[in-house]
This record gives C-alpha cells, sequence and structure tokens, in this order.
C-alpha cells in the first residue's frame, strides 16, 4: 500500500495543493481512504493528519470508511421524487438486499443517497460508480442488478441504453441524453471549431478582444451576472507574475443541466473560449473544475485537449503567436455543491475544503494561488468565441436592452418536453411554460433553489438580469403538486446538506427554519411560525457568499407567492404551540418499561 | 508609514492607517465592534458573522475589510445589532452551554457578548444537538459541546512546522473541530494552555486546574466585554 500511495505523491511531486487529486487516485486504487492513509499523507506532505481529514470529511464523494465494489448513488432531487424515486429506491433496495445508506456484506454493493446530479430532464438517475442512469424504472433497477451480478461490466450494461449525440461514443458510453428543444446563436452549428483561435488571434490585440466583449455587454451565465468584458479588464491589469482562468463547470444548481450538454456537444467552444480568455488576459493555464458527478466526460474532454494540443491550439506559441502559451488542466471536484462558487472552487483547486474566501479581494486580484484569476461560467466561455468571431454588434441585437444575447435554459419537471432550450432573453414565464409544453402549471422555481419559486401572477414577468434572472434553472410544478412537502422541503435540506459550515449563520438558520417548516408541516403550526420564518430568515443576508445568503430563499419565497398554502396549513383557533409532541417524546421510554402512560388531553 | 484615511463610523469620523481593518480602527477610536472568531495575530476569517457592519448598503465583515479613504460605516444600528444577537441566539441553540459549570464562565466571550446583548433566552427553538467530547490528550480535553467553530485554535495553534493541532471535520450543520490524535498526545503543557486561552468559549479546557478562580471574579464578571472600549 505504502508504495502505491508514494508512488502517487511522487506523481504531483508532493504537492499539497494536488490534495484533490492526491485523494481521487487514492481512492481509486484503494477502494477509500482509510485513517492510516490520511496519516502517511500528512507526513509526506507535511501535514497533521487532522488537517488531511478536513479536506476529505468535506466532500461527498470520499469515503474514510470501505465502500462497494459497486456504488450506486441515487439522486435525491425534487425531480427524481416527482418521477419516481421511492419506487426506484425500494427496487435498488430489494435487489441489492440493503437499505439506503448500507453496504452489502459481501462488499460488492452500496446504496447512497446524493443531490442533484445534473440529470433532471431525464430522471431518476444514479451514478453507478461514475457512470450515470437516467431514466431509472423498477424494471430497469432490476435488469442492471442482475447484469451486475452475472458478472457484467457497468460498461456493457450502459451501451444497451446509450444516449443521444455524442453521448453515444465509445469514450463517453453513457444513458444519458441531450434533449436540446430549440437551438439559438450559440447552439445553432454554424461555427467552425477553432477558428477563432487559429485565424483571428494572430491578427488581433488583448485589448481588441477585451473591447469586443466589452461592448458585446455579455454578462457572466453562471448566474451571478458580472459583465464579462469588466471583469477580464480588471484580471488582465491587476498585478501578479502569472495569471489563470477557470472554466467553472461544478453545475451544481439542483435543475441546471445546460453546462453537461455544452460540454458533451460542443466542448471545443469552451476550451476555446478558455484559450481567447487567455490570449486577452495574458494567462498561461486555464483550469476546468468539472464536478465528480460529470466524470463519465473526462476522458472524452481529455481527448478533446490532446486534440488541440496536436494542432497547436494549446501549448507553446499557440497558433503561432510568438509567446502565447497557454495549455488546460481539468480538476475533478469531489461532490459539494459549494464548489460553484468561484472562491470555493480557488480553494478546492488548492486542495483545500470548498469555503467562500472574504471578499474583497476578488479572484481577479487574488483567485488561483493568490494570483490574478479570471472565472468564467461554461456557458460564457463558449458564447464569447461566437462573439469575438460575429462581432459585438451581431451579439447586441439579440435579446432585450436589459439583457443582451441568448439564455440557454435547463427546464424540468412537470412539462411534455423538459431539455435544453436557447432563447433570447426577454422571455416571459408564459412563454417559457408553452414552449416547453407545461399545463395546469402551479409554480415555477425560477433560477433553482437559490432563486424564486413563483406563481401565476407573476407568469407575465420576463427573464432578464433586472426582472427574473436566472443561471439557468427551470423546474416546472403542475396543480396536482404539494408545493411544501415536495419541493420547499427537498430545498430547504439541500442547502442544509450543501451549507460548508463557516458562517455561523448559514450553518445553523436554515436548519432552525426546517424545524420551523416541519412544525406547519404536521400541523402544529400557528401564524406566529409563519411571521416568525420571514424575520428570522433575515440574518442569513449576512452569511459570506450566495449559498447563505439564498439559503431561506425556497421557504421565504414560497410564503411570498404561497401564502395560502401557510395559511391553510395554521391551526386556526391557536395563538401558541411549543410543538413537543409528549406522547412520541416518551414513546421509547415507555417501551423500555413496558408501561404505558396516561394522557390527560383531548 | 501607512498614509492616514478618514473614514465614518456610524456618523463619528476616525483616523486611521489606510489597510487597517475596520475593527482595529474601531477598537483604537474607542468603537466597540463585537467580534468571536477574530483574533490577534491570526488571518481573519469572517466565520462567526458577528462583526458585520453595513457600507454602502452592503453587509461586510469588519474584520476583514481593510479601511479605506471616505469610507461610511453602519455599526451600532438597530437592523445590525439585531442580526449580531440572532447570531448568539443561533450559537446558544446550536450547541449546548451550560454557562453556571463552565470552566470558562466569566472569561467566555460568548456569554459576555450574550450579557452585553442583553439575551434572556434564546428566541430559537434548542437543537440538543449529540456532540463528543475527546479527552484522549494528556493534557486538554476538546468538548464539542460547547464549540461555536471559530477557527481559533485551527489558526493559531500550531508546531514549528506549521502542522495544525486542530481541524475542521464534515461540514454544514455536521460541522466539527478535531484534536489530531498523534499530534494531540504530543502537546505541551504551555501550548494546552494557549490553546485554552485562545478559545473564546469553553471548547478546550486546560486538564490540570479547574476553577482555581472563583467565578463571580473572572475577567467579564468584573467588566463587562466592550467596556474598555467604549466610549
Amino acid at each position: 500500500m505504502k508504495d502505491r500511495i508514494f508512488k502517487i505523491i511522487s506523481k504531483y511531486n508532493g504537492d499539497s495543493s494536488r490534495l484533490m487529486d492526491i485523494l481521487h487516485d487514492i481512492q481509486d486504487t484503494e477502494g477509500y481512504i482509510a485513517g492510516d492513509i490520511m496519516g502517511l499523507l500528512a507526513d509526506l506532505l507535511s501535514l497533521s493528519a487532522a488537517q488531511v481529514e478536513e479536506t476529505v470529511s468535506f466532500y461527498h464523494f470520499y469515503s474514510d470508511k470501505p465502500r462497494a465494489k459497486v456504488n450506486i448513488y441515487l439522486n435525491d432531487s425534487v425531480t427524481a421524487n416527482m418521477f419516481g424515486r421511492a419506487e426506484v429506491l425500494k427496487a435498488f433496495e430489494d435487489a441489492c438486499g440493503i437499505s439506503e445508506g448500507e453496504v452489502s456484506e459481501d462488499g460488492q454493493l452500496g446504496l447512497f443517497s446524493t443531490s442533484c446530479i445534473g440529470m433532471n430532464d431525464q430522471e431518476p438517475a444514479a451514478l453507478i460508480n461514475d457512470k450515470v442512469f437516467t431514466r431509472l424504472t423498477p424494471y430497469r433497477v432490476s435488469q442492471i442488478i442482475a447484469d451486475l451480478k452475472s458478472g457484467k461490466s457497468l460498461d456493457e450494461i450502459t451501451v444497451e441504453s446509450c444516449g443521444d449525440g455524442k453521448n453515444a461514443l465509445p469514450e463517453v458510453n453513457a444513458t444519458v441524453y441531450n434533449n436540446i428543444r430549440r437551438k439559438g446563436a450559440l447552439l445553432n452549428n454554424d461555427y467552425p471549431f477553432y477558428s477563432v483561435v487559429r485565424d483571428m488571434l494572430p491578427n488581433i490585440s488583448s485589448e481588441e478582444i477585451i473591447d469586443i466583449v466589452s461592448e458585446s455587454n455579455i454578462r457572466g451565465r453562471g448566474g451571478a451576472g458580472f459583465p464579462t468584458g469588466l471583469k477580464w479588464k480588471f484580471g488582465s491589469k491587476a498585478r501578479g507574475e502569472r495569471r489563470f482562468i477557470i472554466c467553472n463547470a461544478d453545475e451544481g444548481e439542483p435543475g441546471t443541466f445546460k453546462d453537461r450538454v455544452l460540454l458533451t456537444e460542443y466542448p471545443e467552444m469552451v476550451f476555446e473560449g478558455m484559450a481567447v480568455a487567455g490570449y486577452a488576459v495574458g494567462a498561461d493555464l486555464g483550469l476546468l473544475y468539472l464536478r465528480y458527478e460529470y466524470k463519465y466526460l473526462l476522458n472524452y474532454l481529455n481527448g478533446i485537449l490532446d486534440n488541440m494540443r496536436k494542432n497547436n491550439y494549446l501549448g507553446t506559441n499557440v497558433a503561432g503567436i510568438e509567446d502565447f502559451n497557454f495549455d488546460i488542466r481539468i480538476q475533478l471536484g469531489a461532490g459539494a455543491y459549494i464548489c460553484g462558487e468561484e472562491s470555493a472552487l480557488i480553494e478546492s483547486l488548492e486542495g483545500k475544503r470548498g469555503e467562500p474566501r472574504d471578499k474583497p479581494p476578488f479572484p481577479v486580484e487574488k483567485g488561483y494561488l493568490n494570483l490574478p484569476t479570471i472565472v468564467n461560467n461554461v456557458e460564457t466561455l463558449a458564447t464569447v468565441v461566437k462573439i469575438v468571431k460575429n462581432g459585438a454588434d451581431w451579439f447586441n441585437k439579440l435579446g432585450n436592452k436589459d439583457s443582451v444575447g441568448t439564455k440557454v435554459l435547463s427546464i424540468s419537471g412537470d412539462c411534455r418536453f423538459p431539455g435544453i432550450y436557447e432563447v433570447e432573453w426577454g422571455m416571459t414565464i408564459s412563454e417559457v411554460l408553452a414552449m416547453c409544453g407545461a399545463t395546469e402549471v402551479q409554480a415555477i422555481q425560477v433560477g433553482g433553489p437559490s432563486g424564486a419559486l413563483i406563481g401565476k401572477k407573476d407568469f407575465g414577468r420576463e427573464l432578464s438580469y433586472s426582472d427574473l434572472p436566472t443561471g439557468g434553472s427551470m423546474i416546472v410544478f403542475n396543480n396536482s403538486r404539494n408545493l411544501l412537502r415536495e419541493v420547499v422541503l427537498n430545498f430547504t435540506n439541500f442547502f442544509i446538506e450543501e451549507s460548508c459550515g463557516s458562517c455561523s449563520t448559514c450553518r445553523n438558520m436554515p436548519y432552525v427554519l426546517r424545524e420551523k417548516l416541519l412544525k406547519i408541516l404536521n400541523g402544529r403550526g400557528v401564524k406566529q411560525d409563519v411571521e416568525d420564518i420571514l424575520q428570522w430568515a433575515k440574518v442569513l443576508n449576512v452569511s459570506r457568499c450566495g449559498l447563505g445568503q439564498t439559503a431561506a430563499n425556497p421557504i421565504v419565497s414560497s410564503i411570498r407567492n404561497f401564502r395560502h398554502l401557510y395559511d391553510a396549513l395554521v391551526q386556526k383557533e391557536v395563538d401558541y404551540d411549543s410543538g413537543f409532541d409528549l406522547e412520541s417524546s416518551v414513546l421509547e421510554s415507555c417501551k423500555v418499561v413496558g408501561r404505558q402512560p396516561i394522557f390527560h388531553h383531548h | 508609514m501607512a498614509n492616514k484615511v478618514k473614514i465614518k463610523i456610524d456618523g463619528k469620523e476616525i483616523i486611521t492607517d489606510e489597510g487597517k481593518t475596520i475593527v482595529e480602527a474601531a477598537r483604537e477610536n474607542g468603537v466597540f465592534i463585537p467580534t468571536l472568531c477574530n483574533f490577534a495575530g491570526a488571518l481573519p476569517k469572517g466565520c462567526c458573522r458577528m462583526c458585520t457592519i453595513k457600507i454602502n448598503n452592503r453587509f461586510m465583515t469588519a474584520c476583514t475589510t481593510p479601511a479605506a479613504s471616505g469610507m461610511e460605516v453602519e455599526n451600532h444600528t438597530p437592523e445590525i445589532e439585531e442580526f449580531r444577537k440572532s447570531i448568539i441566539e443561533l450559537l446558544f441553540v446550536s450547541g449546548n452551554h451550560f454557562c453556571p459549570s463552565c470552566e470558562k464562565s466569566g472569561n467566555c466571550e460568548l456569554q459576555a457578548l450574550a450579557y452585553r446583548y442583553q439575551m434572556m433566552v434564546p428566541r430559537f427553538p434548542y437543537d440538543f444537538p449529540m456532540k463528543s467530547v475527546d479527552g484522549t490528550a494528556p493534557f486538554i480535553i476538546k468538548d464539542q459541546n460547547r464549540c461555536i467553530l471559530c477557527k481559533r485554535c485551527i489558526k493559531t495553534i500550531k508546531d514549528e512546522q506549521g502542522r495544525h493541532y486542530f481541524a475542521f471535520k464534515e461540514r454544514g450543520h455536521k460541522l466539527e473541530v478535531i484534536l489530531d490524535e498523534q499530534m494531540g498526545k504530543e502537546m505541551s503543557r504551555a501550548l494546552a494552555r494557549k490553546a485554552m486561552e485562545n478559545c473564546p468559549v469553553g471548547s478546550i479546557i486546560y486538564k490540570e486546574i479547574g476553577f482555581a478562580e472563583p467565578i463571580g471574579t473572572r475577567k467579564y464578571d468584573k467588566m463587562p466585554i466592550g467596556s474598555e472600549i467604549d466610549n
């Protein structure tokens, strides 16, 4: 074992900032990251064992306990539950002979739950080891487990139901579907890959590139909407011996899956966008941070990078441009939503826990390794390539005044055609719903759990940075859904699960609010409880990052827009209820002493 | 020499060195901004959010924000003070704090701030979480019940090679501070005492001496927290 660990460490030159890769490699070879391995790592990296554990225990997909040979991570997102997760879970439990959270006695099968894996348009879905299996039914589950037990490999099982487009390539081989329903200026396949790097960069200055991007008025497509041109300008002016471009492919907002499709069908444009950014700001290294759930794309993406290197679109003197040296490395995440926050992502890239940094300084000044760093979303980088190709004017003609260009939406939930839609900014919610074939709509979650849950009275509002901004996640709920139980509770659990815990507010308040929500759902709530939620949630605004600041959005926006659901649940004639249930609280002790107390009430 | 800059805190003009944090600048000028995770000599990381202030209508943490010319800071406003009180209450309900029998009572910053903010009983329901107590190290007890996860021990208690004795474990609501098993065994008495001193609450307790100074005569028993700064 020791030799294998030494080998892994030397592969990364004993660099503790590569701890994420080191831990991935160890988990691959040893199956899990045992306590004695952490001790050994600590000695080799001049850390304490507790420091290594600090990183290991932060990430969902690292394990310090033995896991099974085949580990099933069943997605627990809202849409998975809407489309039959419970039956699929039961089928897995029956077929494997274990309960959720367990490993079978022979160590062959393990069954776990996981947060949204970016397959919202094809749920229920699961990660089995690193392979994605979508559109699961109890029947399919029994087939998969039977095949596994008969000795078939995961790759062999996948082939039977490969997805569309490049998902069917041998190096991807995934049962994932692109479901591209509408193409626009970005997705319309009219761009010959690499033509900007090959034909334009040699004849244009870095300042001119930044000018084009600035004049196009494109704003970040990840959700925050910072003007990309301005970010590049700051980055190019910031002082530092080196600069970095980071592509944020840690697409973790539940209900978002457009980056997955971009990386499947248009990775060339994403990488080319990184090279263009590198040229513009004077960076020599690009890092694409890929969420662990998309590991099935890793070999494929690395193949594209190799091809780019061969053609001199990456490497030294890229495209013959003297002194323009730029290469790209893919960093695999390990299961943490918070790493989609740019400074948490950078911490993770440095081998640490994904805890957001205090700002200022912003990454453009002090980012990766405390050097100037540009962090852009996958969609932003792909779009920039077309902007440089077609000019700022071309882009300014798309969208509306407030928000120019197009937006790739990930639409899922109760609609006939879930999938990817590229639309111009300014579309109303009513149009979105008509487009995806949604009827009898009760509500739509715009921008994922950190966005807003809105109802009919707001369906005339427009998608735009000033009205309804979105990173792309749109989840539709029809009239049959129990919004509070199925949606709001699930999203709240998600934020509790995914908080890094650094801020006192975000670590504790969502938990307090969930208790209140459960009290109301269990019929013990009073009117004051709803008021308390609105008051108490405010303290989350002083959290450091967007996750903390928006962690109460599911509850608060549902109270704002669906107050009647709460009013129907709270007790009418009661002003105060402690929520304490004596009978259930003494249940266990009653069992022990074998006596039944007599309760004097009702 | 650092450049001098003028800033305003709640309208009061203050002259300070450019780049000094707002917390430091305020303290030196008789303005108290409450803190828990901030610790002299350690890199600030706004974890506890107690020093939240408002600048240009944005919430910032005073321990991480450097003073810059012309800044107008809101500090002692009803909105912000209410948030601070909420945070104190959150820290009380999320742990198991039993002040009357705690070795740190009277020297505890959380308790002292609760008095300052006149917390009678937390508005939030108690969690009553199950937490562990690690007494395996020879000179200290690490009691998770009383930990407020401020990171002060993590940042300040290190060996000569810079290795950390304490570290975070897990995340979110399950977050804990653990003591490295091996290094805990080798920790000197002097460092153990320092660890206890640096802990703002009673989560790190030195083993050999207890209650040497009677409750009632301790630091904050005699002088409420912040009273040395307030003017």
